[in-house]
């Protein structure tokens, strides 16, 4: 549902009744990010901290330059995708180890946010890292709930252990006892889903913290959590100082503003996202991708985008000139190698060379490995040979193959085609003929 | 970290601007601009969402205008009317013979809010069989088992990983045999962006349509309270593809408001038929409009 329309959209139309350029004037700044707070609340950013993070921006992005290629919509939101991506910290997957052996890893959260799924898949997830983790059964509350731990331990192929319905805190310290015993090196313990506002229950929680020696508290919470998020955020730390939080159920449509309020009012990393019902859909947690999900994803990086494009443009449109000039060397042939990833780059570049813009290249006409090789090759080069690669005589051919890894046939294979795009190039540049495949 | 530090301080005014709540709010009597800016804020804080929340205050604003009410109850009664008038509607009601069929989004509380169903319906001198027809998650058969015990109904369970539908067609089967009166359908969570488990669901009740198409038809929407906003996009997408006639809201017994109902109900018509209230047999209740707003504000 369209409830919230593209917030690019929303932006641009702000700064298209202000015809500035230049400067972020206050006034562009206050309306745009009058849009951001409603994208942010739509995502379900907690007001509070929606209203803080305005501010800050507000702040930051007054008098802020322009930058080249950029309309001041753009700008806004770059800073603003910055601020956020900031705010919400950097990849912190890194789980802490007990220096004395096992490492215990304790999990709460409400009901429903995914805690026994999340055993399972850290499991794996630690497995794979050379560990041998023991989930432990400690939610002696739902029903079926011990049941649903081991189905899930035996998925993940790792260890399982419950002792019934007995009280979770003996639970936890007799399953160290077994782990040591068996061998296992990781601890991985299933808490019951709780309300934080449930002080027995919380409670029981700091008993079971108590009981062992605890590496990590890992709050796990669903991705679709609204205002709350930050209620039963601080619940938690308050009552336990968690080391870490994990979304759950990110593979859904929800923008996730919960992230960012989590982070903003407990300061304690994301850790690791839920992106799926397999036992592998376990990630590490990236702030960028997070940040432009919860601004309204592709509508912002698909701006952010064009702006980068509009950089590439003007960088492309100087490499045309060279081209036409034919002051093109092997220097600039690396540079559009390290370029070649963004196809959008050649295209620019053949776009802009009169009579070349129904040219059609695809991704499969350049072959990675190729490329690589190539780039190796010039990069084995001296300047000088790569400014002129008429003076390549077979001693330095040599000399470049073995420094690059490769044959002298690779070399002269490289030169080879340089030449055939030179030549093909300052043909565009006369005459514009069509259908010629580029031989890159 | 001090701008962490800010915002924790900044939420802790909000959090006591929200405690003042709704008396303080308007004892003032002054409707003016910051008095909407805090009524604003503490609808937002309820999940209400930005749309829906400009919606009631615009259109608080223009009453107060219109009625030149400055009495602060009265001002504050108008309020609670525009959000009954948004929220009211005919309470949930399966005749027998009926299927009701309960879907939402992984870890809503499908299974335990079916629990409950049973217990009420039950209560009401019904007769209920429980069709355990989410094959999928862990374990979740032996959690409805339990959940049948508790409520003392049938079960029909198949194995873990088999046709669901198979399950709701025996279910169907056994429940016209033996003249039940109603039947719950448990069926497994999915992301409601999850396309093959959408059409799943689609399939599930093609069979109900064709095998028992003399029985009153209800599917209901069990969405957790603590949700934001994605709870419009869960109400949407699972109304493509079932036509969902209610929704049973969840965990109100946490701190979470679950405002996101109104927009719900604003933009799809779709009721709240129950609300859960805690892990009890018993805390299951029929929606009300008016206490519900009460707790909102």
């Amino acid at each position: 549902m369209a409830l919230f329309s593209g917030l690019s959209d929303r932006i641009n139309h702000v700064f298209s009744k202000l015809k500035s350029r230049g400067s972020l004037t206050e006034l562009e700044i206050k309306q745009a990010m009058r849009e951001v707070r409603v994208a942010l609340l739509e995502a379900d950013v907690n007001v509070g901290v929606a209203k803080d993070f305005i501010k800050n921006v507000t702040e930051k992005a007054v008098g802020e330059e322009v930058l080249k290629g950029l309309n001041p919509a753009q700008q806004v939101i770059k800073i603003v995708n910055e601020e956020l991506t900031e705010l919400m910290g950097s990849s912190q997957s890194k789980l802490a180890v007990a220096s004395k052996p096992p490492t215990v890893i304790m999990m709460c959260g409400l009901q429903g946010a995914g805690k026994t799924t999340m055993c399972g898949k850290l499991g794996l997830y630690l497995k794979k890292q050379g560990k041998k983790p023991l989930l432990v059964a400690c939610d002696i509350y739902r029903p079926a709930a011990i049941k649903q731990l081991e189905i899930v331990s035996g998925k993940a192929g790792v260890g399982f252990f419950e002792m019934g319905q007995q009280d979770p805190a003996k639970t936890a310290k007799e399953a160290v006892a077994y782990a040591n015993k068996n061998g296992f090196d990781t601890i991985i313990i299933d808490t019951a889903g709780r309300l934080h506002i449930n002080e027995e229950l919380m409670d029981e929680l700091r008993r079971v913290k108590a009981s062992v020696d605890v590496a990590e508290i890992l709050l796990t919470v669903d991705s679709m959590t609204g205002q709350d998020a930050v209620t039963v955020a601080q619940a938690f730390d308050k009552a336990l100082d968690i080391t870490g939080v994990i979304m759950t159920k990110l593979d859904g449509d929800t923008r996730g503003g919960a992230t960012l309020s989590i982070k903003a009012v407990t300061g304690k990393p994301i850790k690791f996202c839920g992106t799926g019902e397999k036992m592998e859909d376990i990630e590490v947690f990236h702030p960028d991708r997070m940040a432009g999900r919860i601004l309204g994803m592709g509508d912002v990086l698909s701006l952010i985008d064009k702006a980068q494009q509009a950089v590439s443009q003007e960088e492309a449109a100087k490499f045309a000139k060279k081209l036409k000039e034919q002051s093109f060397d092997l220097n600039d042939y690396l540079a559009q190698f390290e370029n070649l990833k963004k196809m959008g780059d050649i295209k620019d570049i053949v776009g802009m060379l009169p009579g070349a813009g129904k040219m059609k290249i695809s991704e499969k006409d350049i072959d990675e490995k190729e490329i690589a090789r190539f780039k190796a090759i010039i990069q084995s080069m001296t300047p000088k040979e790569r400014a002129d690669c008429r003076i390549l005589n077979y001693t330095r051919k040599k000399r470049i193959a073995a420094g690059s890894g490769t044959s002298v046939q690779d070399v002269n294979k490289l030169v080879k085609q340089f030449e055939q795009t030179k030549e093909l190039m300052k043909r565009f540049g006369k005459s514009g003929k069509k259908g010629m495949k580029l031989p890159f | 970290m001090g701008f962490f530090r800010k915002i924790i301080d900044g939420l802790k005014k909000t959090q006591q601007n929200i405690g003042f709540k709704l008396k303080q709010l308007f004892k003032v009597g002054v409707f003016d601009d910051d008095f909407f800016d805090d009524l604003e804020t503490l609808l937002l804080s309820g999940d209400v969402g930005a749309a829906a929340t400009m919606e009631i205050v615009d259109r608080l604003r223009d009453r107060l205008e219109e009625t030149k009410i400055t009495d602060p109850d009265r001002a504050m009664s108008e309020l609670k009317g525009i959000l009954v008038d948004m929220l009211e509607a005919e309470p949930f009601a399966a005749m027998p013979p009926a299927v009701v069929m309960v879907v939402g989004v992984n870890g809503v509380g499908k299974t335990t809010t079916i629990g409950k169903l049973a217990a009420r319906f039950k209560k009401e001198g019904k007769s209920v069989v429980i069709a355990a027809a989410d094959t999928f998650r862990a374990a979740a058969g032996e959690q409805l088992e339990v959940w049948a015990e508790r409520a003392g109904v049938r079960i029909i369970k198949h194995q873990e990983g088999s046709d669901p539908a198979a399950v709701v067609y025996d279910a169907i089967s056994s429940a016209k045999s033996r003249k039940t009166d109603i039947v719950l359908i448990d069926t497994a969570g999915r992301l409601h962006n999850k396309v093959n488990l959408m059409e799943e669901l689609k399939k599930i009740n093609r069979v109900i349509t064709r095998e028992y198409p003399e029985a009153d038809k209800k599917n209901l929407l069990v969405l957790d309270a603590t949700t934001g906003q994605n709870a419009l996009s869960q109400v949407e997408l699972f109304n493509e593809a079932v036509d969902v006639d209610s929704v049973a809201l969840t965990k109100l017994d946490g701190t979470a408001k679950g405002g996101v109902v109104i927009a719900i109900k604003e933009n799809f018509d779709i009721p709240v038929g129950f609300i859960g209230v805690g892990e009890g047999i018993e805390d299951l209740m029929p929606f009300d409009a008016e206490s519900f707003v009460e707790g909102i504000l």
